[in-house]
């Protein structure tokens, strides 16, 4: 494929630049916090992310030199292949920490849910890609995508992964929404969903019953359940203005945070590092989204407008709810910080995402 | 394919949705700094206490408590390694499943070890509650093989108090015990904690803060198991001192034998200084069971005890003194000069006064009494007259003069004073006058007045010494384990008693015939090594009116109190004794031969002494 000289001209390299910053960021937090006290070294996870970043990077500039146009001929068949991936789990994933998520494909354990976002934003964009009606869409003139974004939810949920079921609805009714939902059909959607919220409380598994009781009072069970917060709230809180230095955040290199290198890397990266730099770090996400604000609003077209919408909806999510989860503004529910937790499908997922941001973003002045 | 492009009304409504998305993210991510800022700022102070409080443990290493030895420097308490089984309910994922495992290996009960998490419950976060102290090496073993599956489950290794006499002289040396929650608010500045050991009776007790030594510790860092990271700062603990006491080990141990199988105390004390050489209460309990540890069930069991094992009664039993209360009407009557020694008084057996008649123990009568035939046959009537003469108001001030009525002053703890009563203590006590009639049973210490043995001990030894009452005292020094004299006792004048140049004369010749004349109450108590001078005496419990009743055909706990005190040797005293067996009955027979063995022991001791410089060296090397 021959590269145009303009588009390599047009090359965001602020947003390669943003994305490589918070992956050299998140690999150097996921060494501390798998770093040894007593034996004085990490295990290979750093070095495993690392190669992770290296493929991410490769995927990225396959998402970036295709022209996004044609990914809209991909969009079916790349949702038909994670719908597909998700059933597999279901009858022969992997089991851990008590749940089903993942394929063991030998070299590598994949986790579909995760390019199930990406699946989601590509579907709907595809779908809604057409100019909307005057009066915006109604309810009953969106069946379609939401019967194919149904399945992977509740694929998701089963699993369950409660977190990434909510990250998928919620980035499901962002494109929705951006893509020209009434706003009072919105309303109708949302009331209905908080109406079967009750019900939806019986279909949770009794530990996210407990994680959510929990979030509504921390001290209910101190030991138990509460201790995954309670913990990271003092990890964080004791990082203070300028954290107690890297390596030496006690909270992290005692392990009395969960789930140190995954789900909980803010609280490490913020004991570690402080307030300074969380607003370096939250202030890296929060570049990410503007810029990709502009790029939605300057794309020359709508495929691409929604396609960056979806894509930074994904970031959007999971950076507000795992920021607002560790720090105990929001229950636990699981969902891994974009770009910085550690994970293989997490990783080549995001890396393309950020493609695709690439992509539009130095597309926007050709045809 | 084709791009397709915005319609020029549908860009700008993109445009408009994405501000709208702008002012949304923005204050999302508002939201979230805010969050930080309140947490790493206005909540930081507190979050780093929390994250310290988590990561920092202070590990307490208590000094090795001092030791303690007899007058020849025998060890008489040694502290010796013991193992304690802790748990940190905190560091165990689910503590349940971890005591139940526990149970388990030790073959323990369940619900016991259920139970004291329960207990536990208020005990600050991540301190250690005790499972097991003192445990045995199998529990031991078994702990340390299955370390792995018994998270939060540790082991502390502490001095433990091993006492070499064991029950033999429990209530001088006392017993130690975990503090108290009253005792710990109390005691809080000085350093004690929960689960500390501290000394709760005699001795122990006492002198606790010349025994505990300073604990000693470490702030060590631990990770979320409760795994020890590395040491952040220690300091080191500080033995206690070593206690060297007046007691006599042996003697001790030959007194206590006298009194296997008996309920009493004999109490031995140095003529001329008021040391304690031996001091012994029975039943007695065995305080090496309340250093490993007592059990609910032993505790109530010693407590509901009806021979109150738990008391020491030679300074908390208050007896009637019977006869050996004939020595203060002696004195008070030669002092007071109500008599001659020489005047002699008949003694038909019994007396009549007012409307009731007051019994010799002799129902035939001793015939014609003096003074020394009334103290060495122990007449009754004889002294019923004496009492009469005196006045109960006399009677009492010499009783007090020698020490009776009030605390010897001993460094023990709840000593008792037992009674000398008088008019206006009546007054006080019944709000009515002493009636004429109450003198005779006082006269021969029956009625209200009660003793301790301790008491009659300290007197005996001064009627020996010739008017010097001194505090009876049994820690002679205080020692740093590396031989630095902290403390020295000598002994305690209290007081002098002016008496006159005869009186001690003729009460000592006649208390010398008691034991050695052949017709005095103790000939059972006379000895060929030593010569000893004593009294007998026999405490009654109830009052027998109208018959005779041998007091062995007594129920026993209405029998009387058998009393026998002592000094000797007759001439220049050096030891005096006092014997009580409750219940014992007669006096001479009961308690009479015990102070024999306990004298001549002593007196065989001073002639062949055990070799003394090699049970101190044995000492010095323990505590090393």
């Amino acid at each position: 494929m021959q590269i145009d000289r303009r588009l390599a001209s047009h090359f965001d390299w602020t947003l390669l630049g943003l994305a490589i910053g918070l992956v050299l960021l998140g690999i150097l937090t996921i060494y501390s916090a798998t770093y040894s006290v007593t034996e004085k070294q990490a295990s290979g996870l750093a070095t495993k992310q690392f190669y992770w970043f290296i493929v991410g990077m490769v995927a990225m500039l396959g998402a970036v030199t295709v022209d996004y146009h044609h990914l809209d001929r991909l969009a079916y068949p790349f949702y038909g292949v994670v719908l597909f991936l998700l059933l597999l789990v279901l009858f022969i994933g992997s089991v851990g920490g008590g749940s089903q998520r993942w394929l063991n494909l030998g070299f590598f354990i994949l986790q579909p849910s995760e390019p199930a976002k990406l699946a989601i934003v590509l579907a709907l964009t595809k779908y809604l890609q057409y100019d909307e009606p005057p009066d915006g869409y109604r309810l009953r003139d969106l069946w379609a995508p939401f019967l194919f974004v149904a399945p992977l939810i509740l694929l998701t949920l089963v699993q369950p992964d409660l977190g990434t079921a909510i990250v998928l609805s919620l980035i499901f009714l962002s494109i929705t929404l951006m893509g020209g939902l009434r706003l009072r059909s919105f309303l109708y959607l949302a009331a209905t969903g908080v109406a079967l919220m009750p019900i939806a409380w019986h279909f949770l598994k009794s530990y996210q019953q407990k994680r959510i009781l929990i979030f509504l009072n921390p001290d209910l069970d101190p030991l138990g359940a509460g201790y995954h917060v309670i913990q990271s709230k003092i990890a964080v809180g004791s990082g203070r203005l300028l954290g107690k230095g890297y390596l030496h955040g006690t909270q992290n290199q005692l392990d009395f945070l969960p789930a140190q290198h995954t789900d909980f890397i803010f609280s490490v990266f913020a004991e570690e590092w402080g307030l300074l730099g969380c607003l370096i770090l939250v202030g890296l996400y929060l570049t990410l989204i503007v810029l990709s604000l502009r790029v939605v609003a300057r794309a020359k077209d709508r495929f691409g407008s929604l396609l960056v919408f979806g894509v930074l909806a994904i970031f959007f999510w999971q950076v507000t709810i795992n920021v607002a989860m560790v720090t105990g503004l929001m229950p636990v529910v699981g969902i891994p910080l974009p770009l910085l937790s550690y994970g293989g499908s997490s990783m080549v997922s995001m890396m393309v995402a950020v493609g695709l941001l690439m992509n539009v973003s130095m597309r926007r002045f050709t045809f | 394919m084709l791009p397709i492009t915005f319609r020029k009304e549908v860009a700008s409504e993109f445009r408009r949705r994405t501000n709208l998305l702008m002012t949304v993210v923005s204050i999302a991510f508002l939201l979230l700094i805010g969050r930080l800022f309140f947490l790493q700022i206005i909540q930081g102070e507190r979050f780093t206490y929390l994250a310290e409080n988590n990561r920092i443990r202070l590990k307490k290493i208590p000094g090795t408590r001092g030791m303690v030895f007899d007058r020849k420097g025998q060890l008489l308490i040694d502290s010796r390694p013991s193992f304690d089984l802790l748990f940190v309910p905190e560091d165990a994922q689910e503590p349940e499943t971890t005591l139940r495992r526990l149970a388990g290996f030790l073959g323990r009960d369940e619900g016991e070890l259920l139970g004291l998490l329960e207990e536990n419950k208020e005990r600050p976060p991540f301190e250690e509650m005790v499972l097991g102290r003192d445990i045995d090496w199998r529990t031991l073993v078994a702990v340390e093989t299955h370390q792995l599956d018994l998270p939060g489950v540790t082991l502390r290794i502490r001095p433990r108090r091993s006492y070499l006499l064991n029950s033999m002289a429990a209530h001088l040396l006392g017993y130690m015990g975990e503090i108290g929650p009253k005792q710990l608010k109390a005691q809080k500045e000085k350093g004690y904690g929960m689960g500390d050991e501290i000394g709760q009776f005699g001795l122990e007790r006492r002198w606790e803060e010349l025994l505990r030594g300073r604990t000693g510790g470490q702030q060590v860092e631990v990770d979320a198991l409760g795994r020890r990271v590395r040491v952040l700062h220690e300091v080191e603990d500080v033995p206690g001192h070593s206690v060297f006491l007046t007691l006599d080990r042996d003697l001790q141990e030959t007194a206590y034998e006298a009194l296997q199988g008996k309920q009493g105390a004999i109490v031995v004390l140095e003529v001329n200084s008021g040391a304690i050489l031996a001091s012994v209460s029975t039943p007695a309990f065995d305080p090496n069971v309340f250093a490993r540890g007592v059990t609910g069930e032993e505790w109530r069991a010693l407590g509901q005890d009806r021979m109150h094992p738990l008391n020491n009664r030679a300074i908390q039993g208050q007896y009637p003194p019977g006869s050996t209360f004939k020595i203060v009407l002696a004195i008070a009557a030669l002092e007071e000069k109500v008599i001659d020694p020489e005047t002699q008084l008949q003694c038909r057996g019994s007396m009549a006064f007012g409307n009731r008649v007051f019994r010799d123990w002799k129902k035939e009568g001793h015939g014609a009494v003096d003074l020394h035939k009334g103290i060495v046959q122990s007449c009754d009537v004889y002294f019923y007259q004496l009492g009469q003469r005196i006045g109960i108001d006399r009677i009492a001030k010499y009783a007090r003069a020698l020490g009776l009525g009030e605390k010897t002053g001993i460094a023990l703890d709840d000593e008792k004073p037992g009674l000398i009563p008088d008019t206006e203590w009546k007054m006080r006590r019944f709000g009515q006058p002493w009636f004429p009639g109450e003198t005779p049973s006082a006269a021969i210490g029956q009625g209200y007045i009660t003793v301790t043995p301790l008491q009659m001990a300290n007197l005996m030894a001064t009627v020996a010494n010739g008017g010097t009452r001194y505090r009876p005292w049994f820690v002679r020094r205080v020692e740093s384990l590396d031989g630095t004299l902290i403390r020295e006792y000598g002994p305690e004048k209290i007081r002098s008693l002016e008496l006159k140049e005869n009186t001690l004369k003729h009460v000592r010749s006649a208390l010398a015939d008691v034991v050695n004349s052949g017709s005095g109450t103790g000939g059972r108590a006379k000895s060929n090594m030593v010569v000893i001078a004593g009294k007998t005496g026999t405490a009654q419990v109830a009052e027998m009116r109208g018959a005779y009743v041998k007091s062995e055909q007594l129920s026993y706990l209405v029998r009387d109190h058998a009393w026998f005190v002592a000094y000797a040797p007759a001439e220049n005293p050096v030891i005096a004794v006092a014997i009580l067996v409750e219940h014992g009955g007669h006096g001479g027979s009961a308690a009479g031969p015990l102070a024999k063995k306990v004298i001549e022991k002593y007196f065989s001791l001073q002639n062949n002494p055990p070799d003394s410089k090699q049970a101190g060296r044995q000492g010095a090397i323990r505590a090393n």
